[in-house]
Formats: C-alpha cells, sequence, structure tokens
C-alpha cells in the first residue's frame, strides 16, 4: 500500500508574525520558515507504516513557491521515498488543493493520505476533508491513535467531549492531531541521502486544474492588543481586586 | 437569502454553541431553518423549535447520523443546499468535521471560525494563532461557514415556535462506523460555555498535583484547563486543552496557574474578561496579557487562594 503525505510550507512556529502597515497580509519577508508541524506528524506516522511493513512506499507533496522544496528534503529525509512539488506562486485556497491532491490521488492510487489537521498560518483546517470528499473516501479526522489493516483503519479522534474511535474503510483521508506521535529528528546521513531521492515538479496546469480563489482577501489587521495590568503582591491582594474592582468573584 | 444552520447537540439537548451560530446568522440576515441530525434526537428538535428567529426545524433522525459521522452527515447536507445562501454551523469538532466535506461536494471554499459578520459575504476571522485578523469576502454561490462560539453571545433560546419538518431520505454511505467513545463525565461546566475557568500548564509538575486544581474550581464553580504542554504530559485527558489547536474559550474569569502563556495557548483565552496569572517566573509571557499577575510559587499560591475563597 501506498502511502501519501502532504507538507505545507509555513512560517516557523515559534515567529511572531507581524501585520504589513498597509493591512494588505502578514509580513513573511525574512521569516523563518518550516514544515506545518502537523505535516510533521503525519510524515512521521507515515515513515512507521513502512517501518513496521505496512507500507510499501511514502509519497510526500507540497503545493506552493520553489523553494517548498526545503521542506520536502525535510520529509524525505525523515524517511519518505520521493516527493512531488506543485510548485504555483499563486494563492492556493483549501479547495484548489484538494483538487489538485485529487488527481494525485488518482494517478498513485494510495491506500491512505496522511496530512495535517490544520495549517498554523490559514488556521483552516478543511483541506483534508475536502480531499475525501472529491475523492469519494472515507475520513479519519484529528487522529491521535492509529492502527492499520487491510481494508480499514481504526483511528482514536479527539473530539469536544473526550475520544472517539471509528473504522474507516481504505482507501481513506486522515488527518493528524497532536498527540498521535513525536515527530523524529533527521540525521546528518539522512539529509544527506534524501538529497538524492527524487523530488519532481509538477504545476497545477499539469493535473488540469485550474486555480480559483473562493475567496478575497480585503484586510489584515493585527487583532485588538490586551492592556497588561498589574501585579498584585499577595493572595490577600489578588483576592481583594477580584472582588471589589473586578467584580468577578 | 435563507441560511441553513446545522445545529450542535448531544441527542438530549440544544448545545450553546448553536444559539451563538444563530446570532451570527442574523447578523447576516434572511431566514434560518436549523438542522438537527442524529439518532433519537426528537427532543432536541423540539426545543430548536423554540429558538426565537427560527423559520423551520428540519430533522433528520437516523441511526446512519448517530455521533455524526461526516460522510453521512455531509451527503444530507449535499442534498438540502440548493435552498439556501448559506451553511453555517459552530466550529465545534463535529462541525470542523462534516462542514469542509459539505464545501468541496459543493465546490465551493469554506470560511472558518468566523469572529464577525460584516455583511452578507464578508467576515474576519483569525489567522495565524490570533495574530492577525483576515477580512474575507466569499465569492462563492453558497457560502458554507462555521462560527466561533465565544464571539458571538447565545441568541435567546425560548419564545419562538418553528414547524418541524421531518426529513425522509437517508444518507448511508457505510464509509465508516463508530467503534466506541471515551466521554468526559464532569459535573462541572463546559470549558467553552463556563463563566470562570481555571487553567493549569506544566508547572503543575504531575498528575496529583494538577488535582489542587479541581478543589480551587470547584469553589469557584469553574471549568478546569490545561496546556497543551499539561495534556501531552498526561496530567489530564485531551478534552481540556485550550488554544489555537484546542478549544477557544472567554469566560468572565480566566486564571492561569503554572503556564508560561505561548503564543499558542494565548490563540484560545485571551479574549477572556478578567486574566489572572499565577506563575513563578516573573518574565512569563502570560503577564503581558495578565490584568493580575501574582508573582508566586503556585505551591503555595494555589492553596493560600484556595483558603481566601
Ligand atoms: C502546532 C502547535 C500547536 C499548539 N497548540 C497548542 C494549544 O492549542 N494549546 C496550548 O496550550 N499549547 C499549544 N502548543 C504548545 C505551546 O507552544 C507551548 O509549548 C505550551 O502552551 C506550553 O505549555 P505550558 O505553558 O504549560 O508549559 P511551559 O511553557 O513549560 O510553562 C510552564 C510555566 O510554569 C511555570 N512554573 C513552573 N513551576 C512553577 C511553580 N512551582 N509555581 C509557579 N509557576 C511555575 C514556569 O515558570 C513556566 O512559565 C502548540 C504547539 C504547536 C507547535
Ligand atoms: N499548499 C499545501 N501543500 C501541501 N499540503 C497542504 C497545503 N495546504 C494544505 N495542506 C495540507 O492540509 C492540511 C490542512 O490544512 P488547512 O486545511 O489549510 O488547515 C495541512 O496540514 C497540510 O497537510
Amino acid at each position: 500500500m501506498k502511502v501519501l503525505v502532504t507538507v505545507k510550507r509555513v512560517i516557523d512556529y515559534n515567529v511572531k508574525v507581524r501585520v504589513k502597515s498597509d493591512n494588505t497580509d502578514v509580513d513573511l519577508k525574512n521569516v523563518k520558515m518550516a514544515v506545518n508541524p502537523f505535516c510533521e506528524i503525519a510524515v512521521e506516522q507515515a515513515v512507521r507504516l513502512k517501518e513496521a511493513g505496512k507500507a510499501s512506499e511514502v509519497i510526500v507533496v507540497s503545493m506552493g513557491p520553489q523553494n517548498a522544496q526545503e521542506q520536502l528534503r525535510t520529509a524525505l529525509a525523515m524517511g519518505a521515498d520521493r516527493a512531488i512539488l506543485v510548485q504555483s506562486d499563486d494563492v492556493l485556497e483549501s479547495l484548489s488543493v484538494a483538487k489538485i491532491l485529487a488527481k494525485i490521488v488518482e494517478e498513485e492510487q494510495p491506500g491512505l493520505v496522511i496530512m495535517g489537521k490544520q495549517s498554523i498560518d490559514t488556521d483552516n483546517n478543511q483541506t483534508g476533508q475536502m480531499l475525501a470528499a472529491l475523492t469519494g473516501m472515507s475520513q479519519g479526522t484529528f487522529i491521535s491513535g492509529l492502527e492499520v489493516s487491510d481494508t480499514e483503519a481504526q483511528v482514536v479522534r479527539e473530539i469536544d467531549g473526550g475520544l472517539q474511535t471509528l473504522a474507516v474503510k481504505l482507501p481513506a483521508v486522515l488527518t493528524v492531531d497532536l498527540r498521535l506521535n513525536e515527530p523524529r529528528y533527521a540525521s546528518l546521513p539522512n539529509i544527506m541521502k534524501a538529497k538524492k531521492k527524487p523530488l519532481e515538479t509538477k504545476s497545477p496546469a499539469d493535473y488540469g486544474v485550474e486555480i480559483k480563489a473562493n475567496t478575497r482577501l480585503l484586510k489584515v489587521e493585527p487583532p485588538a492588543e490586551r492592556q497588561a495590568g498589574i501585579k498584585v503582591a499577595n493572595v490577600a491582594e489578588l483576592v481583594e481586586k477580584l472582588k471589589n474592582e473586578a467584580k468577578v468573584i | 437569502m435563507a441560511i441553513l444552520l446545522i445545529a450542535e447537540h448531544d441527542n438530549a439537548a440544544l448545545k450553546s454553541a448553536t444559539l451563538s451560530t444563530v446570532t451570527a446568522a442574523t447578523q447576516i440576515g434572511g431566514d434560518i431553518d436549523l438542522l438537527i441530525v442524529g439518532s433519537g434526537c426528537t427532543a432536541v428538535a423540539d426545543s430548536a423549535a423554540k429558538v426565537p428567529g427560527v423559520r423551520k426545524v428540519l430533522v433528520a433522525d437516523n441511526a446512519a447520523y448517530d455521533h455524526e459521522i461526516a460522510e453521512n452527515v455531509a451527503d444530507l447536507i449535499k442534498g438540502l443546499a440548493s435552498d439556501y445562501s448559506h451553511i453555517l454551523s459552530p466550529a465545534t469538532t463535529n462541525g470542523k468535521n462534516f462542514m469542509p466535506r459539505v464545501a468541496a461536494l459543493l465546490d465551493v471554499g469554506q470560511i472558518s471560525e468566523i469572529m464577525s459578520v460584516e455583511s452578507a459575504d464578508t467576515f474576519k476571522r483569525p489567522i495565524y494563532a490570533g495574530n492577525a485578523i483576515a477580512t474575507v469576502q466569499s465569492l462563492d454561490a453558497i457560502k458554507v461557514i462555521t462560527v466561533r462560539g465565544t464571539s458571538f453571545d447565545p441568541a435567546a433560546a425560548e419564545g419562538g415556535s418553528a414547524s418541524i419538518e421531518t426529513l425522509s431520505q437517508v444518507s448511508d454511505t457505510g464509509l465508516s462506523r463508530l467503534v466506541s467513545e471515551e466521554l468526559a463525565k464532569s459535573d462541572r461546566p463546559e470549558l467553552t460555555t463556563a463563566k470562570v475557568i481555571v487553567a493549569g500548564g506544566r508547572g503543575m509538575g504531575d498528575k496529583a498535583h494538577f488535582e489542587m486544581l479541581d478543589t480551587l474550581a470547584d469553589k469557584l464553580g469553574a471549568a478546569v484547563g490545561a496546556t497543551r504542554a499539561a495534556v501531552d504530559a498526561g496530567f489530564v485527558p485531551n478534552d481540556y486543552q485550550i488554544g489555537q489547536t484546542g478549544k477557544v474559550v472567554a469566560p468572565e474569569l480566566y486564571i492561569g496557574v503554572g503556564l508560561s502563556g505561548a503564543i499558542q495557548h494565548l490563540a484560545g483565552m485571551k479574549d477572556s474578561k478578567v486574566i489572572v496569572a499565577i506563575n513563578k517566573d516573573e518574565d512569563a509571557p502570560i503577564f503581558q496579557v495578565a490584568d493580575y499577575g501574582l508573582v508566586a510559587d503556585l505551591f503555595e499560591a494555589v492553596p493560600e487562594l484556595e483558603k481566601a475563597l
């Protein structure tokens, strides 16, 4: 069974973004970029499936600018076998990403597609579910546990009330949550090896997908700043303030 | 213009997130139909019919919709969509699961977790863990939207008398089935609607010490939340997590104990009305958003606070 994994190039999660002064977008110039943390977990899971003999090949896909190659190389160094970059400098909204992925799924026929539950830049949490819809596949979202058999995957999902276990038919789209695993660091020899692994560059047109805008971004603003308050000297003062000033207890 | 609103419920009662979504729908304008999809959910339909401003309640009550299996629910909604200009759902884990699937089936985008309605097609939503707020205009004929519950006051629950219509068509794709569910049982208020929240972080040290916060919470009638680090360390279950990738909360009073205030955590709680932080490190970033900061060892401060209440 082939496993397809998606990897998105996003701002490093440690960086605090700034909004451009003309309010058109956030400023990503000279900002450290990285693999979306959820996608790292997805890659790790796919590599573990291969190590366990459940997956025959791990293919990583990214869509975006040319330098998203860096994130694909990271995934290859973690143990993926080959990579596909669908290069585009256009803004790719989730539905367009899902449409291109659907074509790749048609070509590669993976048994599982493993994706992040959410991009930490757009915070959309939708691309995996969209891909599942477009391909008619079952979906297991926000998963923190996975067992794969020949015909189905048992997934543990993190839901508002606790945990839910579903059996989803294969082929399936899975989106991973933070607690599924702890991604490995790529070793230096593996980073060197990854440089020789195949990385194919394609365009959306190669897949016959026309990039369409579903939304127009009108403005980006910084959030309302909270005023830092005061430091209280002790518990007694805290209780007094909460009772008499804030009146919340 | 008509809006289809998919209700959040547990087959017994309508959840408050639904009422917040009704408020968002009212701001968009147009007729509002409430869809109750579930199994054994007629009681919910009756209370939904009482929500003022609702035109009609649609009920899809079938075993295929138990636990709101996304493939089946999305298929059902797709079949109803052509009568509507907007499809809304609360941004709960249910809504997040089936709504993007609905959008793709309709060949439209989804606008996730809106926090304000600017006009019938334009909305504000947080991006980059709430470090930027985007104003986005939908270009799609049918607008599929999830709504952040804490950003809209809940609509009134009583006073209306909408008609109830039972849907007979059943979408059963057979793609997924429930194996088991492990739901938290608690007498405390739910995190997303609690007036007071006590949240703990890695500083709580271990599971046993985290329980200090339960006692404090019980005194305050509060819900208990946590950081990702506290969940990862096994102090508390996953449904306690507040943040960018956990729950979004906005209580009257939030007390953060032994947590640093990472941006991913702040993303889920910085709209709280009053924020209290207890941390032994005076440089912890949580103090930058706290109304009242107490630099202290939590193992002394928490028992003292509990006694003082
Ligand atoms: C993709 C991604 C998503 C994430 N999503 C979330 C999310 O949704 N929610 C979330 O919370 N995090 C999230 N995180 C994690 C986040 O980045 C932080 O790692 C996490 O919030 C830190 O938790 P903490 O504050 O409990 O721990 P720490 O940062 O380790 O802070 C512990 C604090 O406790 C204090 N302390 C220790 N002992 C005591 C004592 N005895 N008395 C008083 N104070 C004490 C310390 O001074 C310190 O400030 C996410 C991370 C990533 C990469
Ligand atoms: N441009 C992209 N390239 C590769 N993967 C993507 C891209 N956009 C979204 N994804 C995948 O879809 C997941 C969910 O993204 P989103 O729906 O944008 O929050 C991400 O974690 C990625 O795995």
